[in-house]
């Protein structure tokens, strides 16, 4: 074989690992390390009593509560949207996958502006939704619509293209054996699409936990009742008390470094090459 | 997963349910960015007050955000019975496009309904090197100013309309003496934040610049932070007045029925307890008894008012203020 290939002269290579290297260093990790180092500054005990404030704790519970509803919701409505389009030809797909692919591109803060506009009190549905006492914004219901609109696409992004790759033979093979639609999609299409879901989940479950933009509208900043995890850093942090602040900012890295660990398991899986190779 | 969705279903609809309070027993304080650790001491003490005088236990809630944030989020339905906030026209708005709080709030309670306040104030590098003292000084072609931007920032306001105050008299009401001043100002401010944390960080940590500008009590809480032998504090011959107004939100309290909460929640900021608590943070206070206690901690000072020196908010805002107003003419030729 005498084709030369990209990174076969040493020297580039070379240059080239060692400068996402660096750049991966001081960009990524090492301001990653400084939150630890900041929120470890006054000794493990202090750490520990301002992560166990009763604020910090019950903006914990209140993203971890956020996520329960955000994620199942948007893993369901990411399968269906996926399926939809991969599996079935029908005018406006493309006009669809945009549409899905939207909060990608939309800062979030334009978000939580725009669920202002619609259920605030001086919005379209306020007047209404005030005569009721129904409480939408300024509530966990506000929190979760945001938090839905940010990551609505990180399933559905994920599984659109496996699916496209799979196919239809399978699901048709199914269907002329004799299986209803619901045991086509359960025995077929989801074993199939298990890992690329899971990835989804993860990635959608990563960016509810780290919504700022969108909830910090919607949220009211009631302490230790609408303050996310993220809004409750940054409290803290405008506070002057930079132990907590980096404390609290400490869960939210765990948080990513389990996603980075669950990605990276995940991806020895094969998803990738599934998703992409085939 | 099914038993999931359900779950979370009844749990969105649990907190979306009425919520429907004949006798409430928490209220909802919603107040700016920086004042968390001062209402969180405050509250402790009025529970404990409110215990002790009615023997029901209470819950005050609290939102901090900044202030022009927080009365637009009034405005769009976050029920807050009360709101301390650093703006007085923040507070006006609430009865201007919502008509939430009645016409008369600034006459309801003592002081402009402002039971504490502070003003413009400088924290220079220990030692103070560059002789800061006075307002004059900070035009000096040596010294580098810090303060956010006006644009974004109340706090920066304060301290431009705090400027313009003493150029006023400085020159003797010149106006184009004073707009230089001003402008010169302006050219000693290497970076603009957009808000007051930002402009601590790149005084304290970034260590620019030989003077940051912002309210008194802040300058103790930064010097605080960061090392009390790191930084001086300078009180100003002379500054501005800045109130910090409270109200009762009028449609929240009489929909929620918490009136009567809500007025002892702010009345309590004017007793002795309340005001020694507000001292503590750095804040100035007119209770004789508290203002003499702290008299070590609080040099003398003379402090002009907006009204005083401008003829009100309202002119303020229209004439330095607005789109192409005198401080949008100045920045830009900056």
């Amino acid at each position: 074989m005498a084709t030369k290939r990209v990174g076969d002269q040493k020297l580039v290579r070379r240059l080239l690992i060692g400068a996402v290297a660096i750049i991966a260093l001081f960009l990524i990790a090492a301001p990653l390390l400084a939150i630890l180092s900041y929120a470890l500054a006054g000794g493990a005990g202090r750490y520990f009593e301002s992560l166990l404030t009763e604020d910090t704790l019950h903006a914990v519970k209140l993203s971890v509560i956020t996520a329960l509803i955000a994620v199942p919701i948007n893993t369901l409505f990411g399968i269906a949207a996926a399926w939809a389009i991969a599996k079935f030809d029908f005018p406006g797909r493309r006009f669809l996958t945009a549409i899905i692919e939207l909060p990608y591109s939309i800062s979030p803060i334009v978000a939580g502006v725009a669920y202002l506009f619609v259920f605030g009190a001086q919005g379209l549905f306020g007047p209404w939704l005030q005569a009721n006492d129904i409480k939408i914004m300024f509530a966990l219901p506000g929190i979760v619509l945001a938090s839905l609109f940010v990551t609505a696409p990180f399933v559905a992004r994920e599984l659109i293209p496996l699916l496209e790759a799979q196919g239809r033979e399978r699901e048709e093979a199914g269907i002329s054996l004799g299986a209803s639609g619901f045991q086509t999609f359960w025995r077929i299409s989801l074993p199939g699409m298990r890992w690329a879901l899971l990835y989804g989940i993860i990635l959608c479950n990563a960016r509810v936990f780290g919504e700022f933009g969108a909830v910090s509208i919607v949220s009211g900043n009631v302490r230790g009742e609408t303050n996310t995890l993220p809004l409750h850093v940054e409290l803290l942090y405008q506070d002057h008390n930079s132990v907590g602040a980096f404390a609290a900012a400490s869960v939210l890295m765990l948080i990513a470094v389990f996603t980075l660990v669950a990605k990276f398991l995940l991806e020895r899986r094969g998803v990738r090459r599934h998703a992409e190779g085939t | 997963m099914k038993k999931l969705i359900v779950a979370a279903a009844l749990a969105t609809l649990a907190f979306a349910a009425p919520v429907k309070a004949e006798e409430p027993n928490s209220i909802l304080n919603v107040s700016y960015d920086i004042a968390r650790e001062l209402y969180a001491e405050v509250n402790k003490a009025f529970i404990a007050k409110y215990k002790a005088d009615t023997g029901k236990d209470l819950e005050v809630k609290q939102s901090h955000a900044g202030s022009s944030k927080q009365a637009r989020a009034i405005l769009e339905g976050l029920e807050a019975d009360v709101v301390t906030f650093n703006q007085v026209t923040d507070v006006q708005i609430l009865h201007d496009k919502g008509d939430l709080v009645a016409a008369d709030w600034q006459t309801r309670l003592p002081n402009n309904a402002s039971p504490y306040y502070s003003f413009p104030s400088f924290l220079v590098r220990e030692g103070n090197p560059k002789g800061i003292k006075d307002w004059g000084d900070l035009v000096r072609d040596d010294v580098k100013v810090i303060f956010p931007n006006p644009k974004t920032s109340g706090n920066a306001r304060y301290t431009y309309l705090a400027a313009w105050a003493y150029a006023k008299e400085a020159f003797q009401g010149d106006e184009t003496k004073t707009r230089d001043f001003i402008k010169k100002l302006f050219a000693n401010v290497p970076v603009f934040d957009t808000g007051g944390r930002g402009a601590t960080t790149t005084f304290v940590e970034r260590e620019t610049g030989d003077v940051l500008i912002t309210f008194e009590a802040e300058t103790r809480a930064i010097a605080k932070e960061f090392g009390e032998d790191k930084f001086d504090l300078v009180t100003p011959p002379a500054s501005l007045l800045a109130e910090f107004p409270v109200a009762v939100v009028d449609k929240v309290a009489d929909k929620r029925g918490s009136r009567a909460i809500a007025e002892a929640y702010l009345k309590f900021l004017y007793s002795p307890e309340g005001q020694e608590i507000v001292a503590q943070f750095g804040n100035r206070v007119h209770e004789p008894s508290v203002v003499e206690k702290h008299k070590a901690d609080f040099p003398e000072i003379k402090l002009v008012t907006v009204e005083d020196v401008f003829g009100g908010w309202q002119k303020v805002s229209k004439e330095h203020f607005a789109s192409d107003g005198i401080l949008d003419q100045l920045f830009v030729a900056r």
